[in-house]
């Protein structure tokens, strides 16, 4: 080959390592993707198919699942069911079809309710603290600013877990067990070090600048803070609150741990939902499937500050 | 519009003395340049006058008023940065009108004085794009206009033409100047560059590690350095300088360099046996065949009208500036000569500059 055809940009990868790369990713793509599909089509499966051996990728799509999920229903007589006026509705017309009636409805939505509330809101709180005090030891003169920081990240560096028993005798002693205030603190307190640490690389990375003349022009430091810098930190806001929801929308060990009755959120409910001789799976699955729905949304509307968010700061401007 | 006064001005980082009892004063309209090589304390010194920082002793008055210990919002005065610190999130109307919100300046004054203070800058077209399009010079007045829209007592700028190519540069020092005869504004302006300083300012200040070496009108700086370090800093080649051991009484008006005497601005001061330097600016070299010094000739930088000769001497290498018409070969031996009326002498200990009649003013080179 001459080298007037092959000549190329040494900084542009070539065509063909571009096509490798690009396929690689969709691969990659697909391959997590799996799980997901799978969840899906099981919740639109009757609970036949859905424990068939081979899996059936074809099969005649039921709402089964979901009417299970959101119900609770008990096993009648076929000659008690004749008895009964016309069914109430879609479920119950599935549940006759099976000799059961719907009793009334399951815990789903309220543990749904408890997961958006403590999720939300512990990210709220880590975010704001987080802000706070990221700017806080970016701008100012801490005394013991290292170790401090330090001390903040070593809170991550053993499984929260780790920790369970004692907070759980602690909660139950204060009486913050099986509250959606406690579960929001824990959370908020495992979330915070990780907003400080995110949040305070992206607040160095603006200029100090910014609010040194808004403060000449007149302003309070925290008129400055609230009109100058926090504009500017939206992505990283964003980004770090889309990370600190993930960890407390999925968390499940404290959350078997710490709550049952009241404050018990969505992930420890969905495995224990069990249908006729065993578990529900069509139910589980449909359990999971609306439990992505609020994240997929909010990651999806953040989505642009994520994406800036995470490269921010690998090349200084 | 206000007078500055910086009195006996300290301040230290840690163990880093930054500024070192620094004192000038600022006349209402006047243009103070502080100049110096990076490090030298000009930056902190002014962000000391803003209120950025605040001095570990010293004082600094606003038209009598002692505000040391003011917040920076309370002292009525505007920053220009370095790097313009427009608002990204904004537009250029709004950058202009941010200081003006906070005054509680209602929105149709506001807006006005945001629409003047853009026509004195020529930048009404662009009032509302945003700010992060825009040219580094029209940045620039953007970020002016934030500074002319308050009318505050005084402006402080920080090396505002540092980062604008060098044609952008030489137009906004006249700009800046024109801007600042208009608004009759007292500026402290802080730069490394002495060419701005010397195109723009009523009176220069020059650091050195903290110090305030000489604070003067541009001319006496350049005939008059106070110190070797000004003599050095100031002047594009430096000033040369010949060292030699001798004494000085009042009146004389010869120093012996070498064999030979050298006239010299009578002296108005006395000084026992000490190592000496003399200073000359290059324009001040003449080549004489019967001159003081003698060397060779080293090589030449040709400037256009004139050209920059090195000469190596027993002195060490000196410069003279002379007409491009003239031609020198290298190795050629020429003697030197220096014009008497515009030499400096000083002490190489301290630096200082000895006192001569130069000082009394009347002679200019």
């Amino acid at each position: 080959m001459s080298i007037a055809n092959t000549a190329h940009s040494v900084v542009e990868p070539l065509p063909g390592t571009r096509r490798l790369a690009g396929s690689l990713v969709v691969l990659y793509a697909v391959i997590t993707m799996i799980p997901l599909v799978w969840i899906v089509l099981t919740s639109f499966k009757s609970p036949d198919d859905a424990i068939s051996y081979p899996p059936k990728v074809v099969f005649t799509p039921s709402l089964e699942g979901f009417c299970n999920l959101f119900t609770t229903r008990s096993r009648q007589t076929p000659e008690f069911i004749r008895t009964l006026g016309p069914p109430q509705g879609l479920c119950d017309e599935i549940a006759r079809g099976r000799n059961m009636v719907v009793a009334g409805p399951s815990n789903y939505v309220p543990r749904f309710v408890n997961s958006l509330i403590i999720a939300f809101g512990s990210t709220v709180l880590a975010v704001a603290l987080g802000t706070l005090s990221a700017y806080g030891f970016s701008r100012f003169r801490v005394p013991l600013k290292d170790d401090l920081l330090f001390f903040i990240l070593s809170t991550r560096m053993m499984p929260p877990i780790a920790v369970a028993i004692p907070i759980y005798l602690m909660y139950r002693a204060i009486g913050l067990s099986d509250t959606r205030l406690g579960m929001i603190l824990l959370y908020t307190s495992v979330n915070v070090s990780l907003a400080v640490w995110l949040l305070k690389g992206f607040i160095d990375e603006i200029p100090r600048e910014y609010e040194e003349a808004a403060m000449i022009d007149g302003y309070t430091r925290f008129q400055a803070f609230v009109k100058v810098v926090l504009p500017q930190a939206t992505t990283g806001i964003a980004a770090t609150a889309i990370f600190c929801l993930i960890f407390a929308w999925n968390e499940y060990a404290f959350a078997v741990l710490l709550t049952s009755g009241n404050a018990q959120t969505a992930p420890p409910f969905i495995p224990i939902i069990i249908g006729e001789g065993g578990q529900d799976w069509p139910a589980v699955a449909a359990g999971t499937t609306l439990f992505l729905v609020p994240i997929v949304v909010f990651t999806v509307l953040l989505r642009k500050h994520l994406l800036r968010g995470i490269t921010f700061g690998a090349v200084r401007k | 519009m206000a007078q500055i006064r910086v009195e006996a001005l300290d301040k230290s980082f840690g163990n880093f003395h930054a500024v070192k009892e620094a004192s000038f004063t600022v006349e209402d309209g006047e243009f103070l340049c502080l100049l110096g090589p990076s490090g030298c304390g000009k930056t902190t010194t002014l962000r000391m006058i803003a209120g950025l920082e605040l001095p570990t002793a010293g004082t600094i008055r606003l038209d009598g008023e002692d505000v040391t210990m003011n917040r920076a919002s309370a002292r009525d005065i505007a920053f220009v940065f370095q790097l313009f610190a427009l608002y990204p999130h904004m537009n250029v109307r709004r950058n202009i009108g941010f200081p003006l919100k906070c005054e509680g300046i209602g929105a149709a004054e506001a807006d006005q004085r945001v629409v003047e203070a853009a026509r004195i800058l020529r930048i009404s077209h662009l009032l509302d794009r945003p700010v992060s399009g825009l040219a580094g010079g029209d940045r620039q007045r953007v970020a002016l206009g934030r500074a002319i829209v308050r009318k505050p007592k005084c402006f402080l700028m920080d090396e505002p033409l540092g980062a604008l190519d060098t044609e952008m540069r030489e137009a906004m020092i006249r700009e800046l100047r024109a801007l600042h005869d208009r608004l009759g504004a007292t500026t402290v302006y802080v730069t490394h560059d002495q060419l701005e300083a010397m195109a723009m300012a009523d009176m220069i200040a020059v650091m050195n590690n903290g110090v305030v070496e000489q604070v003067a009108s541009p001319r006496d700086i350049y005939d008059r350095p106070a110190s070797l370090f000004v003599a050095d800093f100031i002047g594009s080649p430096p000033m040369n300088f010949l060292p030699f051991r001798g004494s000085l009484e009042t009146g004389v008006q010869e120093i012996r360099l070498g064999e030979r005497e050298v006239a010299i601005p009578t002296a108005r001061e006395g000084l026992p046996e000490s190592d000496l330097v003399l200073g000359v600016r290059p324009e001040h070299v003449r080549f004489a065949d019967r001159g003081a010094v003698r060397g060779e000739i080293y090589g030449t930088e040709y400037l256009g009208t004139t050209q920059i000769v090195t000469v190596t001497t027993r002195y060490g290498a000196l410069k003279a500036r002379s007409p491009a018409s003239v031609s020198f070969r290298t190795g050629e031996n020429v003697g030197l000569d220096f014009r008497p009326d515009t030499l400096s002498i000083f002490d190489k200990a301290s630096g200082r500059a000895i006192r001569t009649v130069l000082h009394e003013g009347g002679v200019h080179g």
